[in-house]
């Protein structure tokens, strides 16, 4: 057989019918619903008397709109209960499986469906979110659908779709310490730009992915969206099998060693053609801060704020100059002038143990800036909280001036009271700089989880790689 | 779904590329449980000042614009989120057709689940509509079937689309009603494949419906 892609190996397991001059309908392994997409999909099922086909392959969770303060006090934002009250409603109507807000496992949905092992190598799964890329890094083929889709993989557990092109992005070297994949996959979308990807299927490959935990490949593939990419991958390997091994969902015993036989065998084979690639050398790259208004208007922390005059594209060129304006920014400033209000650690980018252990060793014996309005750190799962605490994380944030918070999206999207106010400026772990994203009028710098926790301590953003508690690969 | 076969209508410029959907639909009315009536937030932190009086700066707040039905845009349209609020925004404003150089993967399928017609020309052609839509009144005339968009001044632009998604959008199909069609496929996949002990066995039975959420 001719080497095939991780991507065309999952496509072809999931082929239910093709026909000439149609999109495919592929099977859906896994569905993972949340209170904010969800509920207008189960009232269109309702008003066509359809049913959930595969109940027991539906995972829903409450996270966006949850509060990350005391979760035992009544919910006060009338529009967010009535989403959790549909989504219990929902879910108990139609037999799906419900994390709620009270569940030991509840969190951000791509954070706890990787972790309890819902997410599996060589699955198809999606979400109506579009940071279900993340699950691509366990060789899952992951993406977001909007609700007309959720409604359509409920009543079918299928959906029709047109074949990507697929782009390898293979990353050279090694990386080098304070740089992360965060760092890794902010210089990719700086590089291709936000819409680069689009129609494709990133794998990313080379030396410095393989070296990466699997957060931190959650971390690349989770970004891949603001690349435009419908799914970012990466083939399983060791590492993969290691961090799945134990996980509730995981098979144990026998069944998982046949399993990792079946997950080794995705893997894309030697020779596989891609329709593109792109390559990048781990030793060339640095720390990374966006300054604009899309993940894609991003440099090095040792770089200075563009002149928009320097783009040749004159759409660039006006994009650059509004954005500038709505980030209250002068072109030319270094960036490590740029002085930040609130810093916010958390997100499905990243949330993770690893992440928290990151910033945690960054700020140890530390504390905040005394002009620092707020500095967050919410964990994105309430195992990872737990795990935190068992580590003396929080601790460790407590001391050096951090908020100490209950798991869900909270100040990535400010769906629930964590939000930036207007005017103000944050260094934040999140996926979005979009103009309000984090709140009507705020200014969002996206960074990695110790490049945040440093600008917490500095007040403004600074190298993390002239600091000595800035682990990494060497 | 309505079908879409051929609109005309008032013109709308909304010359920014990249526009993304937090824009579109901003979160804080992502709380809702219905489909309707988000076309009074589209555009929301753009479109309003504080207190929600329209704000003259914005393009489509211009009285001459008031009714605009066929959407000009730059590239990149409808980036980001995959909250399809934003299609459902865009057509209770009152937009049936979009005109731009590329749109965002999502966003572009979730146009065609809602009767949206989402027509991609290149940049040359989009700065000239651009150009005409100056003039005040400006209308074009978007047909599905013939595949081109047309004003009354002799601009006659084709357009490429998908034949399978025209023909859903021609015939205002349910994809769900067309899915299951095929639903001997399903459950012969189903068949082969749920029993598969490395794809399936995984979903644990004893996590499934448990009475105590503390227990979960």
């Amino acid at each position: 057989m001719a080497a095939r892609t991780l991507y065309e190996k999952i496509w072809e397991a999931h082929t239910v019918r093709e026909g000439p001059g149609q999109p495919t309908l592929i099977y859906i392994d896994r569905h993972l619903i949340h209170e904010g997409t969800s509920p207008q999909a189960f009232a269109g099922l309702k008003a066509a008397g359809r049913k959930v086909r595969q109940p027991q392959l539906t995972f829903a969770v409450m996270d966006h709109s949850v509060s990350t303060k005391n979760r035992l006090l009544p919910v006060l934002d009338a529009d967010a209960l009535g989403q959790f009250e549909a989504l219990a409603r929902n879910c108990e109507e139609h037999g799906v499986h419900l994390f709620d807000m009270h569940s030991k496992n509840q969190g951000i949905v791509h954070i706890i469906g990787p972790e309890l092992g819902i997410t599996q190598p060589g699955q198809t799964i999606v979400c109506g979110d579009s940071h279900t890329s993340t699950h691509g890094a366990f060789g899952a083929l992951a993406f977001g659908i909007g609700t007309s889709e959720i409604e359509h993989v409920l009543a079918t557990q299928c959906l029709t779709q047109f074949k990507s092109k697929t782009m390898k992005i293979e990353i050279r070297g090694k990386r080098p310490r304070g740089v992360t994949a965060k760092d890794f996959i902010l210089a990719v979308i700086g590089k291709i730009g936000i819409a680069g990807g689009t129609g494709y299927v990133f794998e990313y490959t080379g030396e410095a992915v393989r070296g990466l935990s699997m957060e931190g490949r959650m971390t690349m593939c989770n970004m891949t969206i603001e690349g435009g990419a419908r799914a970012g991958m990466v083939s399983p390997d060791e590492t993969t099998f290691a961090y799945l091994e134990g996980r509730p969902f995981v098979p144990r015993g026998r069944d998982f060693q046949v399993a990792v036989d079946h997950w080794r065998s995705l893997a894309t084979d030697p020779g596989a053609k891609f329709d593109d690639s792109l390559v990048l050398n781990a030793n060339e790259l640095a720390p990374m801060v966006t300054w604009g208004t899309n993940p894609g208007m991003v440099t090095q922390v040792t770089d200075r704020v563009p002149d928009p005059a320097s783009f040749n594209d004159p759409v660039d060129r006006e994009a650059a100059t509004r954005a500038l304006v709505y980030m209250g920014l002068k072109a030319g400033t270094p960036i490590e002038d740029i002085s930040v209000d609130r810093v916010f650690i958390g997100s499905c980018t990243n949330s993770r143990i690893e992440d928290l252990r990151a910033a945690a060793k960054v700020v140890a014996g530390k504390h905040v800036s005394k002009d620092l309005k707020q500095a967050l750190v919410v964990p994105g799962s309430r195992r990872v909280k737990v795990e935190a605490e068992t580590e003396g994380l929080d601790k460790i944030f407590r001391e050096a001036g951090f908020e100490w918070r209950d798991a869900g999206c909270s100040m990535c999207i400010g769906m629930n009271d964590d939000v930036l106010p207007s005017g103000e400026r944050s260094a934040s772990t999140s996926n979005r700089n979009f103009e309000g994203r984090q709140g009507k009028g705020g200014r969002t710098h996206l960074v990695s989880p110790m490049m945040a926790a440093a600008a917490a301590i500095e007040g403004h953003f600074v190298d993390i790689r002239d600091w000595k508690n800035a682990d990494g690969a060497e | 779904m309505e079908p879409f076969i051929k609109h005309t209508g008032l013109v709308g410029p909304l010359d920014r590329v990249n526009v993304d959907t937090d824009q579109m639909v901003p979160k804080q009315f992502l709380k809702f449980l219905t489909r309707e009536g988000y076309g009074r937030v589209l555009f929301y932190d753009w479109r309003y000042l504080p207190g929600e009086k329209p704000n003259p700066e914005f393009v489509l707040n211009q009285p001459r614009y008031k009714g605009a039905s066929v959407l000009l845009a730059r590239a990149n349209f409808g980036c980001g989120s995959s909250r399809e609020h934003a299609p459902w925004a865009i057509l209770d404003y009152g937009f049936r057709a979009i005109l731009a150089p590329s749109y965002a993967d999502i966003f572009y399928n979730n146009c065609f689940k809602n009767g949206i017609l989402p027509v991609t020309l290149s940049n040359e052609q989009m700065d000239e509509l651009f150009k005409r839509a100056e003039k005040e009144g400006y209308r074009l005339t978007v047909d599905l079937e013939q595949q081109v968009v047309t004003d009354d001044s002799g601009l006659r632009y084709s357009f490429e689309i998908d034949p399978f998604r025209r023909d859903c959008l021609l015939r205002g199909l349910d994809d769900i009603g067309l899915t299951l069609v095929h639903d001997q496929h399903i459950s012969n996949f189903e068949n082969k494949n749920l029993k598969h002990p490395v794809m399936y066995d995984a979903v644990d039975v004893k996590f499934h419906k448990h009475p105590n959420p503390q227990h979960n």
